[in-house]
């Protein structure tokens, strides 16, 4: 290093020193006219700020807390409001779902006086609305007063349906339609196994207080893990619409048939 | 999703119904009806059809069958498709998904379902 570069380090150093100490200087004025004014300040008693701008202050930022925590509560409510809008619309929307299903099912169950038809309709009612796998529709016939299966949908292992034959007031299924009481197992509280005779839900198909019938169901879609309690609402309506619709059927069926007969005796006559 | 044809194809008309009253949601739905695959496919070669519904268990020839046919229709593969079946087992749901159907729904149906995927599907434009 040459004596040229020694001076310039120390003319730096210089200029770097004095800047320091302008600015010690301007600090040092700067405390002296501060302690001055804080004296001046106490001397004289005079306030940092207006007290009551103080007291207003605090009042306005009080209210305006209470008006947040107001505004936080009236949030938590319409909150709450919101859920419970949302759970109405959904069981509204349930609610529509099945006026529905019963609507399109009592309008299929009356389209018709053909009894065939009136049954295959209930079926379909059974399988799609009620989600049925395996179940019989059996009906009462007055002279034996036995309950015999007219339609069936077979699944294993509930093989046979067609074959039921119930006492009336006999066993569960004649009790039910003795008592014109549904019946129904929930398997997921009462567990227990399933027979001919102790089904999953026995349903009679009634007009007023007159037993015509039962909808009988052993087994649900695999799909459909149990009744639901809309379900049995549903089911007990649309037994009642299917129970009116299977008794005009059969009575029109039989009108028919007896005119029929009439009408062929007549002819017999008037060709005589 | 307005003035949305809608081809459903199902044998049983309780069922035709039902899934007529749940399209009825959507403003100026067409409802068109088949009582089976055969009997969509004529109705398909003349109309424009924006989604099909159909069965699987019909006579004549089944919803599968439907579903596989219309994939390898070039004019007509591009129609989303939903199967509503009484067919709940998931190998059931794979087969029909596989032949290119869009949704899968097991019987008894839930009209706020139905409606749900049917909006997902036209909202989406999915294509088998």
């Amino acid at each position: 290093m040459t004596t040229d570069d020694y001076n310039r380090k120390g003319e730096k150093f210089l200029e770097l020193f004095n800047k320091g100490k302008e600015f010690t200087e301007e600090l040092l004025k700067e405390n002296q006219r501060l302690r001055y004014r804080l004296a001046s300040m106490e001397a004289t008693g005079t306030p940092v700020a207006n007290q009551e701008e103080i007291q207003q202050l605090r009042s306005q930022i009080q209210n305006l807390a209470d008006e947040n925590r107001r505004l936080h509560e009236r949030f938590r409510e319409v909150e709450e409001e919101n859920k419970d809008f949302a759970s109405r619309y959904v069981e509204i929307e349930e609610q529509n779902n099945n006026l529905a299903n019963l609507y399109v099912a009592s309008y299929q169950l009356h389209s018709t006086l053909d009894f065939r038809e009136v049954i295959q309709i209930v079926q379909e009612i059974v399988i799609n609305l009620v989600g049925a796998e395996a179940f019989a529709i059996l009906l009462l016939d007055e002279k034996t007063n036995e309950l015999k299966t007219i339609a069936c949908e077979e699944e294993k292992p509930w093989t046979g349906l067609e074959n039921l034959t119930v006492r009336w007031g006999e066993g569960v299924l004649g009790k039910v339609a003795k008592s014109g009481e549904a019946y129904y197992v929930n398997q997921d509280i009462e567990g227990g196994e399933i027979t001919f005779e102790k089904p999953l839900a026995a349903v009679p198909l009634k007009i007023k207080e007159h037993v015509i019938g039962l909808i009988v169901i052993y087994s649900l879609l695999q799909q459909k893990d149990s009744f639901s309690a809309v379900d049995y609402e549903l089911f007990s309506l649309l037994a009642a619409h299917a129970a009116t619709a299977i008794f005009s059927s059969k009575l029109y069926s039989q009108s028919e048939r007896k005119l029929n007969t009439i009408q062929s005796f007549l002819d017999l006559l008037t060709t005589t | 999703m307005e003035n949305t044809t809608f081809l459903v194809v199902e044998d049983s008309p309780t069922m035709r119904q039902l899934i007529s009253f749940s399209l009825k949601r959507f403003k100026n739905a067409r409802i068109i009806e088949a009582v089976d695959g055969v009997d969509a496919l004529k109705k398909l070669s003349g109309e424009r059809i924006d989604l099909i519904l159909t069965d699987i268990n019909m006579p004549v020839m089944d919803g599968l069958k439907l579903v596989s046919l219309v994939r390898q229709n070039a004019q007509l593969q591009s129609i989303p498709i939903i199967i509503i079946t009484t067919e709940g087992a998931e190998e059931d749901r794979e087969r029909g998904l596989a032949l290119g159907a869009n949704a899968y729904i097991s019987k008894p149906i839930q009209s706020s379902h139905l409606i749900k995927t049917i909006s997902e599907l036209l909202s989406t434009g999915a294509i088998g």
